[in-house]
């Protein structure tokens, strides 16, 4: 077994040192030292109030635009420190898509128009290849059956979990190489959950995909690394199958077999 | 078995049901005693106006003969000066509030102009009169013109438009902004592209009521030096103008009895055109919302 | 383990499975202690009832199946909580065997009673002992998840091999030299050899226990990868 740390493996994704964040005076983040792996999945677990979400908020920078929120330390992505002063997190954005807990496609578009957002917002749409960028994104977000036949109709009128891959889509039509998930499945039913993990199981081929889960179960069907985090510290991160079989932290195995609170 | 598990009506114990219908009853006595009110009064407006009602009333010009009397000046100048208020409102409006709402969260400067905004809604009208009379007729040297009556409107308005505007943004979610900045949108693009559009139900609504007040605001064009006799058309913005409630009041103030019909004619007319614009506001909000909830 | 799951009903549940296997051990335990009895004494009876009590441990099994199979499908065990049923699964297997390893000897000792005794079985019953307090000392150090005693019980298993070959030995000398013992001795012999194969199994579970109190896996230690070529 080669060890994870040696030069044979390839570089890391993200390489995370030092990371801190604040909401105002108040110390969410305690100094987060990471490495994401490319092309893969990352699972961040914790209890609630424990920092996931504003950890990867700092990922693409979305952190900061919550008043009075600020954050400090390295996030280096493919090598270069998203928040040096030369950086422009809008176009850090684009690299770095993000997909949110409720689904939320825009209401006044269309259901071809809602793919094509994120481009037509940022100005980078090409008329002549919009339909292929439509039905590339469709078809990576496993989508493109069921509304191929009703692109021109509202997003609204499908259902919870067709309206999550079509959020999907609309992130993925931008192009970005790193896929960020917020709790992407908390308010879809389990059939709905099981096809968006499949979908993530087919994309971690193409993107790295970082998620927010508080399912441990999810976190262990889904992912290939985990870190689990508490109160603003990472406690633990490794392999998903040594984190969930052998956590090496008292605090992990306690999280992991229900002992806390 | 224990009393406190009795389903069943007591004895002659329905009053619960009795008080509720009581409770709507007394509502709706009080949504309808108003309308009631506001109908008769048309009513009767319509009755003592409809002798003069017609459309050589429309379009004949103010004469010393209450007959020939016309309010067609005085109602092209209302609706000049609607077309202008609006045109000065809301652009300003809309963008203080996208200002506010928007960017201006974090700053001082902002906090500041919102307490004013709602201190401004309820200064007395006549105050905004001579606001105008000073700033726009004399320092800025409009004259007593169209263009300064309108800008005086519009500062009237301003606060209506601001706040309305305001509501509607806020209808959008946050989680709409942060997904599309999440795209990689800058905050512009969010706001004219999405945001904007689908706030634009609630702030079409706002701005056309917000204007459709203007539309019987007397007092400040008095100062302003709107006319009372207006024997021609404005033919420009910078042009003396008449108005629709200035016409009336000077009806109104005539000893001629026949002159009270055509205020009364003059006030249908008035309320006639509000009911146009108000009627509209819905249409439109109507509409836009359908297209929002189009094909579920 | 000194934290107790939030949920309650979860711990109640792991801890049938220890009571279960305890109850499983326990009688297995005097399988073995009588088996051997029955040999020495020639008591047929006790060898037949001995052989009929063996339903309990199959019932045993069945039950700890069951509940480990629900626990697994309704609890998601994770870690240390995942290792203990799924050793628990292992070791069920590993009693059910010793058990009817037990039986085995009982059948052998009816046959051997209608003979008169071929020499001094003291030997075997000595390794019995030994196996007795291997199985006592296993599941013990399984419920307390104490991997220094299971240590000791995988010691003990050099020991059990050691006294096998010696009776092997002396039985093979005395069938050599007396031929008409040949058909007790080899019955005898296969007693002995059951009991070394129950104390296999009792180092089997030892052998789960370090793991699962470790994290460790000391399982087939030297034998996980081809042997080297010979000659």
């Amino acid at each position: 077994m080669t060890d994870p740390n040696s030069s044979m493996s390839p570089p890391p994704k993200y390489s995370i040192r030092g990371l801190k964040a604040w909401f105002g005076s108040h110390e969410v983040l305690h100094g987060v030292d990471i490495d994401i792996p490319a092309k893969g999945v990352t699972a961040i677990i914790g209890p609630s109030g424990c920092g996931k979400s504003t950890f990867i908020r700092c990922l693409n920078r979305m952190h900061e635009l919550v008043a009075s929120a600020r954050a400090d330390g390295r996030v280096d992505l493919d090598g270069e420190d998203v928040y040096a002063s030369d950086v422009d997190p809008v176009l850090l954005r684009r690299r770095v898509g993000m997909v949110f807990q409720k689904p939320n496609p825009f209401p006044t578009m269309s259901i071809r128009d809602n793919v094509l957002a994120g481009k037509h917002l940022t100005h980078t749409n090409k008329k002549e290849t919009a339909d292929k960028t439509v039905e590339a994104a469709l078809r990576q977000a496993a989508l493109w059956d069921e509304v191929k036949d009703r692109l021109d109709l509202s997003g609204s009128g499908l259902s919870g979990g067709q309206q999550q891959r079509l959020c999907i889509a609309r992130t993925l039509a931008v192009e970005p190489d790193v896929l960020l998930m917020d709790e992407p499945c908390s308010a879809l039913d389990p059939i709905a959950t099981a096809r968006i993990e499949d979908l993530i199981h087919e994309l971690k081929e193409r993107y790295t995909i970082v998620i927010v889960t508080h399912s441990m179960q999810q976190a262990a069907r889904v992912s290939d690394q985990t870190a689990f985090f508490l109160q603003g510290d990472l406690i633990e991160a490794g392999p998903t199958n040594t984190i969930f079989t052998k956590p090496k932290d008292t605090r992990t195995e306690d999280y992991i077999t229900g002992k806390f609170g | 078995m224990s009393d406190k598990w009795n389903i069943k009506h007591a004895a002659g114990q329905r009053s619960y049901a009795l008080r509720e219908k009581l409770f709507v009853a007394l509502c709706l006595f009080a949504v309808l005693l108003p309308v009631l009110m506001l109908f008769t009064l048309f009513g009767r407006l319509l009755l003592d106006g409809l002798p003069r009602l017609g459309w050589d009333f429309i379009t004949s010009y103010p004469s010393r003969k209450a007959a020939s009397a016309g309010i067609l000046p005085a109602a092209v100048g209302t609706l000049y000066l609607i077309l202008l208020t609006a045109l000065i409102a809301l652009p300003l409006g809309v963008g203080a509030a996208v200002y506010l709402e928007e960017y201006g969260k974090r700053s001082k400067l902002a906090t500041i102009i919102e307490i004013n905004i709602s201190n401004l809604a309820g200064v007395p009208s006549i105050i905004y009169g001579l606001l105008g009379l000073g700033l726009f007729v004399r320092a800025l040297g409009m004259g007593r013109s169209l263009l300064a009556g309108a800008s005086t409107l519009a500062l009237l308005v301003l606060p209506v438009v601001v706040v309305s505007t305001r509501e509607a943004l806020r209808t959008v979610p946050m989680a709409t902004r942060e997904t599309c900045l999440a795209l990689g949108a800058t905050r512009w693009q969010t706001i004219k592209q999405v945001v904007l559009p689908q706030a634009l139900p609630g702030v079409m609504t706002g701005s056309i009521l917000a204007v459709s007040r203007a539309l019987g605001e007397t007092a400040p064009l008095v100062v302003v030096g709107a006319l009372s006799y207006v024997p021609f058309l404005p033919d420009s913005v910078f042009a003396q103008f008449g108005a629709l409630p200035i016409q009336i009041f000077n009806w109104v103030s005539r000893p001629q009895a026949a002159f009270l019909v055509n205020a009364a004619a003059g006030i249908v007319v008035l309320l006639m055109m509000m009911l146009v614009l108000n009627l509209a506001a819905i249409i439109v909000r109507d509409r836009m919302q359908r297209k929002l909830a189009r094909a579920h | 383990m000194t934290r107790v799951h939030t949920d309650r009903e979860y711990d109640n549940q792991l801890r049938q499975v220890r009571d279960k296997l305890l109850l499983m051990a326990g009688h297995v335990e005097a399988m073995i202690a009588s088996a051997v009895k029955a040999l020495v004494e020639r008591d047929v009876s006790l060898a037949r009832r001995t052989i009929d009590n063996d339903h309990k441990v199959n019932q045993f099994e069945v039950d700890t199946d069951e509940l480990c199979l629900v626990i697994l499908a309704k609890r998601q065990p994770m870690a240390s909580d995942l290792r203990f049923i799924t050793l628990a699964l292992k070791m069920v297997t590993d009693l059910e065997r010793i058990g009817d390893l037990a039986v085995n000897i009982c059948e052998r000792a009816m046959d051997l009673a209608s003979a008169p005794p071929i020499r001094n079985d003291d030997d075997i019953v000595h390794i019995a002992d030994l196996v007795q307090s291997m199985v006592r000392d296993s599941i013990d150090s399984f419920v307390h998840a104490d991997d220094e005693k299971a240590q000791k019980v995988i010691d003990r298993d050099s020991e059990v091999d050691d006294r096998y070959h010696e009776v092997f030995r002396d039985l093979l000398q005395l069938m050599a030299q007396e031929p008409t013992t040949i058909e007790r001795g080899i019955h005898l012999q296969s007693v002995a050899k059951w009991l070394e194969r129950m104390a296999d199994h009792a180092t089997n579970i030892a052998e789960q226990v370090i793991f699962m109190v470790k994290g460790k896996d000391i399982r087939h230690v030297g034998h996980l990868s081809a042997p080297p070529p010979r000659g």
